[in-house]
């Protein structure tokens, strides 16, 4: 089944727009090849007790669903209009003006117009309407209503899996309607039959016992960064010794898993130790509390909330005063819109003050959880870092906001101000393709795997699109985040798209730029590169 | 299919309430009866929509964030694309329903060339600001009817809808604005293919049924003119409770009525109560300060969880290895 994604750039660039002529409730969901996720495996539904747990394949015929499954989604949903207003309320008014239409990057990368907003939505609306209103039950199809069929069930899925639930339709909508809550319930009536991905259940299961995505054990963890800390110590001769599980540490710091894991996230988690170490900052990591991503967002609420509790837990556990947050985006979305009201109050943590320059983070008082991203741009802002910008010479850089930071918080310009203190070279990307326009990396929400890559690279398609405009006329070669999966993902994206650009965490060049107290002369960047002539010649 | 649906559901109304009060005499049911049913039922339903989506909470601070967020004193938030104020809130909201702000945001996104460009696209947002505001008008200027003595304010609207001074009687802008921009909104819906396609017979129907009032209205005051002392009384024997139907009004009279009642009863049960969600919507209407305060879920229930004592259980060996300092021996 698994035949390799062969597909190149120019074919996939050629989008056909144009719908089909028939209507799209006769037209069901064609399963195509590489454009979906294979189905979770029953052993990760088991670990988190999760309904109909069992192997399963979206590609067959037979989805091993229970008896009363509609009884099932319909009670689903019954349940769900109660509990949320959102979903209720953009379940009734829309217009169907289509003013979302062109604004995902899934349909503007392939055309397929069930990937417009508006659609996705309907697929669902459909099932409301004919079970939920009284026109939908009378009028049926003129009213826009349909049966629940596994014909239907199927198409929701195929969907709702192929949405970043990125907000930016939710940008443009005259009422605010945001796909991204829609999907998010939909895909927790998917998961109420048992039909999550395995990309996401994995994640979910090792995260619950093992405290993290990538399902690092406690020993791994301190393995991988001793490699980092070897590698620093190489670079500028300085060894760092950061703890783990420490009581009585002023500050937790939590950062997704990722980046102890793969390149460039790795770079990245080298730049927290450096500045983390430069500050002598009094602070632990977690081996129990080792995930700030939350792949239970993409699963369900309350397993979003079982994941997130640990932060809470561990912080308490430690005694320590406040948290920061690494970079990432989706975890960043899970902490400013939901951890306080799920987990909170922490009213056992204090209001995070930073110990280097004094500032009290207002706009964190009552989480206790800062981004790393505030916390260092305060420090230069203050001027208590030592930075050689001319270190990061060697490139262009622009900045890709994350969907997630950038729809569902507003952490736009803080790291703006990091990256123009540590780079001299910093170009933006066209004006509607960045901060609350901003498009996906198209491997958000539990995508990014490897057998989806032709709906992966459509989706990623515009971003890519608006790093090569800036790659053609300003030489960009590095894209710069703050997400964890867009590390990943977008190294992916560019190696397709727009191969001569690279992709680095905001922190990596923060590092590269910190000027240690003590450290040799560098002449190696993070990559163990060489640094530019200019610094190697003085 | 779609379209022919419910232009035919609208021709079909008009000749019912031609042929009622033309052949069958049913002044006072098209007169009186229907309209008292139509205000009651677009009262009580609207306001039992809108207690409905009330009766669901809100969880959690959902707002989406189209500006820089409230963070370090030095750095310039967006208070209204995201507020951390109420006063953020509503200027943002009073933007969205005032101007349709979001709408101004649309782009048309196009593929040349393998180069994918946004272009401005502020059609559809000048043809619905105007199709509301006009209807706005409209319906402000028809308070004249209810009273006996015509308000200042209604004059002065008036007056500045009529200031073209073009023909006798003295032509509304707002009537031409109106009728143009629902015909625009139509053809988009026919000729844009992506928009086309979304479109169901419940978008199609609203936009003929206040193609048709406003045409009716049209043909009323510039064309076949109805006794308009007669249509004063009559209303103004509705709004007292004292209906009365007063002889000699023409049936094109009788029809904008059943199709404005008809509007009414439509109301509550479609996607026009667009008009009380946007209010409730709550990417909008809150503020983004969810670190700052904290947002109840009044359903937040307690989950299972792995705690801290199962994860050193499982690991206590390798984390002691590891040097990880460990809670028991
Ligand atoms: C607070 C009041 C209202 C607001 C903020 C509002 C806003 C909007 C917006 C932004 C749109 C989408 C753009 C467009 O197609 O024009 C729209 C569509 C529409 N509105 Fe309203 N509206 C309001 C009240 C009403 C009322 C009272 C009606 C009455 C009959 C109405 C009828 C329509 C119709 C028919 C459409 C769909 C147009 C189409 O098919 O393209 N709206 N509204
Ligand atoms: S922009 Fe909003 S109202 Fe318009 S079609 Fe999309 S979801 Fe519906
Ligand atoms: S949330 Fe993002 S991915 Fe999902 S429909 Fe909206 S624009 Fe597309």
């Amino acid at each position: 089944m698994a035949k390799k994604f062969t597909a190149k750039p120019d074919e996939l660039s050629k989008v056909d727009y144009k719908p089909p002529k028939k209507g799209w409730m006769d037209t069901p969901a064609e399963f195509k090849e590489h454009t979906f996720c294979w189905g979770a495996k029953g052993k990760n539904l088991d670990a988190v007790n999760f309904p109909n747990a069992r192997d399963w394949s979206p590609a067959e015929e037979d989805w091993k669903l229970p008896e009363n499954w509609q009884e099932i989604f319909l009670e689903g949903i019954r349940e769900r209009l109660g509990k949320y207003r959102s979903f209720k309320l953009f379940m009734d008014i829309c217009v169907r003006c289509g003013a979302c239409a062109d604004k995902c990057h899934f349909f503007i990368g392939g055309g397929d117009p069930k990937n417009m907003p508006v659609l996705r939505a309907e697929l669902l609306r459909s099932i409301y309407r004919k079970y939920f209103t009284a026109s939908g039950k009378m009028l049926g199809k003129i009213a826009g209503a349909r049966e629940l069929t596994l014909d239907v069930l199927k198409e929701i899925w195929y969907y709702y899996y192929q949405c970043t639930e990125c907000r930016r339709c939710s940008v443009f909508c005259p009422y605010g309607i945001d796909q991204a809550e829609i999907t998010m319930v939909g895909r927790e009536l998917t998961n109420l039959l048992g039909l999550n991905t395995d990309w996401i259940a994995g994640p979910v299961a090792n995260c619950y016992i093992k405290g993290n995505h990538i399902g690092l054990e406690p020993h791994t963890i301190t393995n991988s960064v001793e490699f980092f800390l070897d590698d620093i110590e190489t670079i500028t001769g300085i060894r760092i010794k950061p703890t783990f599980n420490r009581k009585g540490a002023e500050i937790l710091f939590v950062t997704p898993s990722g980046d102890l894991f793969a390149d460039p996230g790795t770079y990245t988690a080298m730049g927290y130790l450096m500045l983390f170490h430069e500050l002598g900052l009094d602070y632990t990591w977690s081996t129990y509390a080792s995930e700030g991503g939350n792949f239970g967002l993409f699963t369900s609420n309350e397993m979003a909330k079982r994941l997130n509790t640990k932060i809470y837990a561990e912080a308490k556990r430690l005694g320590v005063k406040w948290i920061i947050g690494g970079e990432c985006g989706h975890m960043w979305r899970v902490i400013n819109q939901y951890m306080d009201t799920w987990n909170g109050p922490a009213d056992f943590l204090e209001e995070p003050v930073s110990p280097i320059t004094g500032t009290k983070f207002e706009n964190a008082k009552s989480t206790k959880m800062v981004h790393i991203a505030e916390f260092t741009a305060d420090l230069i802002k203050n001027g208590k870092l030592k930075l050689d910008p001319s270190r990061n010479d060697r490139l262009k850089v622009t900045w890709h906001d994350s969907c997630n930071t950038a729809r569902g918080m507003g952490i736009l310009d803080e790291p703006r101000y990091v990256l123009r203190n540590v780079c001299n070279h910093f170009y933006e990307m066209p004006e509607d393709t960045i901060r609350e326009k901003t498009f996906c990396c198209g491997s958000g929400a539990g995508l990014n795997a490897s057998e989806n890559m032709d709906l992966r690279m459509r989706g990623g398609f515009p971003r890519a699109n608006a790093v090569k405009y800036v790659r053609d006329n300003y030489g960009v070669n590095m894209l710069a985040n703050i997400c964890a999966i867009d590390r990943v993902a977008l190294k992916t994206l560019m190696e397709y798209w727009v191969p001569d650009v690279m992709v680095t965490g905001l922190h990596e060049l923060v590092g590269n730029a910190l000027v240690m107290t003590g450290e040799k002369k560098r002449t190696q960047d993070l990559r163990l590169e060489p640094l530019p002539e200019k610094e190697a010649k003085e | 299919m779609r379209i022919l649906f419910s232009f035919f559901a609208v021709i079909a109304l008009v000749l019912s309430a031609y042929a009622g009060v033309k052949i069958a005499n049913l002044q006072f049911l098209f007169g009186v009866v229907i309209p008292y049913i139509a205000i009651a039922i677009f009262i009580l339903g609207f306001i039992y929509r809108v207690l409905k989506w009330g009766s669901s909470p809100v969880p959690f601070r959902i707002p989406t964030t189209c500006g820089q967020q409230k963070s370090l004193p030095w750095i310039k938030q967006n208070r209204i694309e995201n507020p951390s104020s109420i006063s953020g809130v509503i200027i943002r909201m009073a933007l969205e329903v005032l101007l349709f702000r979001s709408l101004f945001r649309n782009l048309k996104t196009q593929l040349k060339e393998g180069k994918l460009v946004y272009g401005e696209a502020k059609w559809l947002w000048l043809a619905g600001l105007a199709f509301h505001w006009s209807f706005l008008i409209i319906f402000v200027r028809h308070f004249r009817l209810f009273l006996q003595n015509t308000p200042s304010f209604i004059k002065m609207i008036e007056g500045l809808d009529s200031f073209l001074q073009l023909g006798v009687p003295v032509l509304y802008m707002t009537d031409v604005v109106l009728l143009g921009s629902v015909t625009y909104l139509f053809l988009r819906r026919v000729f844009i293919p992506q928009v086309n396609y979304i479109s169901l017979a419940a978008d199609y129907f609203p936009l003929f049924l206040i193609l048709g009032i406003g045409t009716s209205g049209v043909l009323m005051r510039y064309f076949y003119k109805v006794h308009i002392v007669s249509v004063k009384e009559l209303v103004i024997g509705l709004a007292s409770l004292h209906p009365v139907i007063p002889q000699g009004i023409g049936v094109l009279f009788y029809i904008h009525l059943f199709l404005i009642s008809t509007l009414l009863v439509y109301f509550p049960l479609s996607k026009l109560m667009h008009m009380g969600g946007v209010f409730l919507s709550p990417t909008r209407n809150m503020v983004n300060n969810s670190r700052m305060v904290r947002h109840i879920n009044p359903w937040n229930y307690p989950v299972h969880v792995h705690t801290y004592e199962e994860y050193e259980n499982n690991f206590r060996g390798k984390m002691k290895k590891a040097g990880i300092p460990v809670e028991k021996e």
